[in-house]
């Protein structure tokens, strides 16, 4: 079957060589890794132009190759992280298909508004913070985000210290696209033009009672208002419903929590009884709205320094999420469909 | 202070970052030549690299070279016309080498990251610090002196998680390093801030330098990396940014022999993870869990494998990359090799060298069969399965 396709993937050069080509592979296969790297990706290009007869039998083994020159990749290191140490490919490869079935099936996570995200430019997606054991809604913004937008651009999130200061979560935070959340690396990240997420409630919106769900907490000090404005990037107000009731918390184990060095200690239904099948969430309905951008750059960069002006755009935000959160849960019929 | 006249306006002494300077693009040397150049270290892999050069270039009238050890063989061919004074910096010595040589360009380079070099941690200190502050003393009292280059460290920056990702030059760390070379670099580098207060006519150069790789130069790092068995901290993945020895030399000579005043990050362009230049290198990682990192640290380097310090093994948790925009703008240097192509060039041209000293040798040979055996096994194994991997794809894919 390989030599039946190879000869329809290298017509000319077997015409020419008439040459058997298992003496041509086994050359190949003894040739330096970057040398069969090379051929192999020539391979993939050209076989992406064979004709429509083979693709129905090869689309396996694509996939097959596909996943193994990823694998080779990763075992010699032959792969790039940008100065953030964010791996797109190990993102796009591995992580977003991790987690797509979970937005897909388990969430069946609706998006609207994704025409306000800007097609190649930065910009500052502010949302709403919940789900009390960790944070999977920014998980899901950023699987949205690089779902719907027809360049499946990346969400860069702004997360807390805690992230990485904690073994294994502070690379693979790093790796999908993660920086701690400070002004410098938020700036530098919107001038490069990318999407940075923030979710400014922090662990006083993801780690409150259920009673209080969807009421927004305080936004901090509107760090993230200033770094925007700094870039003259525009704000884009997001409300993700759905993220509440996936583990409602019913109680905080303060002393635990203290004992642990956390910011607090969730008690729910499931968690921490079940062990770890508490960490299931449950399947609620999800919806996120991208809502309508808020203009920083009429305002110039040394706005940034201007208390009041952070302090109202800051309000501005805060009340446009407050909003779409109110309008999306009375549109809403059930919380689990 | 009677040196008004060489007064630069455009030098504004900055607080925290380091030093500030206003104007932007590095200006010829207005007239005057480097006349008379001292490097200090010159011993060392960078300084005998810089003596070398400058006594190559037929501008500059004399090279003195100081260090507390005499150059060893291949040093010495490097060293050329360099006149070699064996002096202490500690020593008030200094200040008549510079007086009587009427010394211009003063370039330090002896900072030492490696207590081993310096004979343990105090005598480095003191070789860092109290040298620096004498070297410093020196050059204020000389009138001769117009240009000082320093050469520090990006881990003044400290190492934390807790810190921005990406550093530059006016940022401060989140916690002060509190132990080793960092601190060390930290009070080095507050000499020399009240040096450029007292002696604004000298222009200075502080250059600030990341891990140094290249195949012939030994830090910690490079001997890191040759071991067969390379302990990491279990759950965390660091950036490092790197520096080729080349470039190194080339921004120390730029800056000894042209007018580029101001606080520089020296680093390359990009960054590794930690994991992938190990796999690049074909080592193979050996997680070890937090609480056993500063054991383990301790351990490597009473062997005397790698001189690593508890700073550098922090450093190993989460690495440092610092932004080097100023470097290519302000300085106007760029960078030959990026951080992935200098350790490519290390990985491939690297000597081999035997991974274990030879007093160590007699005691760690056993170990270090054992081990050896251990990797060539486990190596096998990978590159049998890579190979394999790499076959069937060849031939399905």
């Amino acid at each position: 079957m390989a030599d039946a396709r190879v000869i329809r993937l290298h017509p000319e050069r077997d015409s020419e060589n008439a040459k058997p080509l298992r003496s041509v592979r086994s050359d190949t296969a003894s040739a330096e890794t970057a040398e069969t790297a090379e051929t192999a990706e020539t391979a993939e290009a050209t076989e992406s132009t064979g004709t429509a007869g083979s693709r129905a039998e090869s689309s396996w083994e694509r996939a097959a190759a596909a996943g193994l020159a990823f694998l080779r990749r990763r075992l010699t290191g032959d792969y790039q992280v940008d100065d953030f140490g964010f791996d797109a490919e190990l993102t796009e490869t591995a992580v977003v298909p991790l987690f797509k079935p979970l937005y897909e099936k388990w969430f069946r996570t609706e998006v609207s508004g994704v025409q306000h995200l800007p097609e190649n430019s930065g910009a500052l997606i502010v949302a709403n913070h919940a789900g009390a054991l960790w944070a999977i809604d920014a998980v899901m913004t950023a699987v949205a985000v690089h779902e719907e937008t027809p360049g499946h651009r990346f969400l860069r999130m702004l997360g807390a210290d805690l992230v990485f200061t904690t073994p294994v979560l502070a690379p693979l935070a790093r790796k999908t696209g993660g920086t701690l959340a400070c002004n410098p690396d938020a700036e530098r990240l919107l001038a490069g033009g990318e999407l940075v997420g923030v979710w400014p409630e922090g662990f006083k919106g993801i780690g409150k009672p259920f009673g209080e769900r969807y009421k927004l907490q305080r936004f901090g000090r509107g760090g993230f208002v200033s770094a925007a404005l700094r870039t003259g990037t525009p704000i884009i107000p997001t409300s993700i419903v759905g993220s509440e009731e996936i583990h409602p918390m019913l109680g905080n184990a303060k002393t635990l929590a203290r004992l642990l060095n956390l910011p607090y200690f969730p008690l729910t239904p499931t968690f921490p009884w079940l062990g770890p099948l508490g960490l299931v969430p449950l399947p609620s309905k999800w919806h996120i709205e991208f809502g309508e951008p808020i203009e920083t750059a009429k305002y110039g960069p040394e706005s940034a320094d201007d208390p009041m002006l952070v302090f109202e755009l800051t309000d501005r935000v805060r009340e446009q999420i407050q909003g779409t959160l109110y309008r999306l849960l009375t549109q809403r019929r059930s919380v689990w469909h | 202070m009677g040196h008004g006249r060489f007064c630069h306006p455009h030098i504004d002494i900055g607080q925290l970052g380091g030093l500030r300077f206003i104007g932007s693009t590095p200006r010829a040397y207005d007239g005057r030549m480097t006349g008379v150049a001292l490097v200090t270290g010159v011993s060392g892999y960078l300084g005998s690299r810089l003596a070398g050069r400058l006594a190559a270039d037929p501008t500059i009238g004399r090279v003195i070279g100081v260090d507390v050890v005499p150059p060893t063989g291949e040093q010495l061919n490097l060293l050329g016309r360099t006149e070699f004074v064996r002096a202490d910096i500690r020593n008030p010595l200094i200040s008549k080498v510079i007086a009587q040589a009427a010394v211009d360009t003063v370039v330090h380079a002896s900072v030492t990251a490696t207590p081993h070099n310096a004979g343990g941690r105090t005598p480095m200190k003191e070789m860092n610090v109290i040298g620096t502050m004498q070297l410093l003393a020196a050059c204020q009292k000389a009138d001769s002196v117009r240009r000082v280059v320093v050469k520090s460290t990006t881990a003044v920056y400290g190492n934390s998680a807790r810190d921005p990702a990406i550093f530059t030059e006016d940022m401060s760390a989140y916690a002060l390093p509190n132990a080793g070379y960092a601190k060390d670099a930290v009070e080095v580098e507050s000499y020399v801030r009240g040096f450029v207060r007292r002696r604004p006519d000298v222009e200075l150069s502080l250059l600030r330098f990341a891990n140094f790789v290249g195949p012939y130069i030994d830090t910690p790092l490079t001997r890191y990396f040759q071991l067969p068995l390379v302990p990491v901290a279990f759950g965390f993945d660091p950036r490092l940014q790197l520096l080729h020895a080349e470039d190194a030399v080339e921004v120390l000579r730029l800056a000894a022999t042209s007018s580029r005043p101001g606080t520089f990050n020296v680093a390359a362009d990009g960054v590794l993870l930690l994991s992938q230049a190990i796999r690049r290198a074909g080592r193979i990682a050996l997680p070890v869990p937090e609480p056993a990192v500063a054991l383990v640290g301790r351990a490597v380097r009473r062997s005397g494998l790698v001189d690593f310090s508890p700073e550098q093994m922090q450093f190993l948790n989460f690495g440092r990359v610092v932004c080097n925009a100023r470097l290519k703008t302000e300085f106007g240097y760029q960078p030959r090799f990026s951080t992935a192509s200098a350790f490519a060039d290390f990985v491939r041209r690297r000597p081999v060298l035997p991974v274990l000293s030879p007093e160590h040798q007699a005691w760690a040979g056993r170990a270090e069969a054992v081990a050896l055996g251990l990797v060539a096994e486990l190596d096998a194994g990978r590159s049998a399965l890579s190979r394999r991997l790499l076959k069937w794809g060849a031939e399905h894919g």
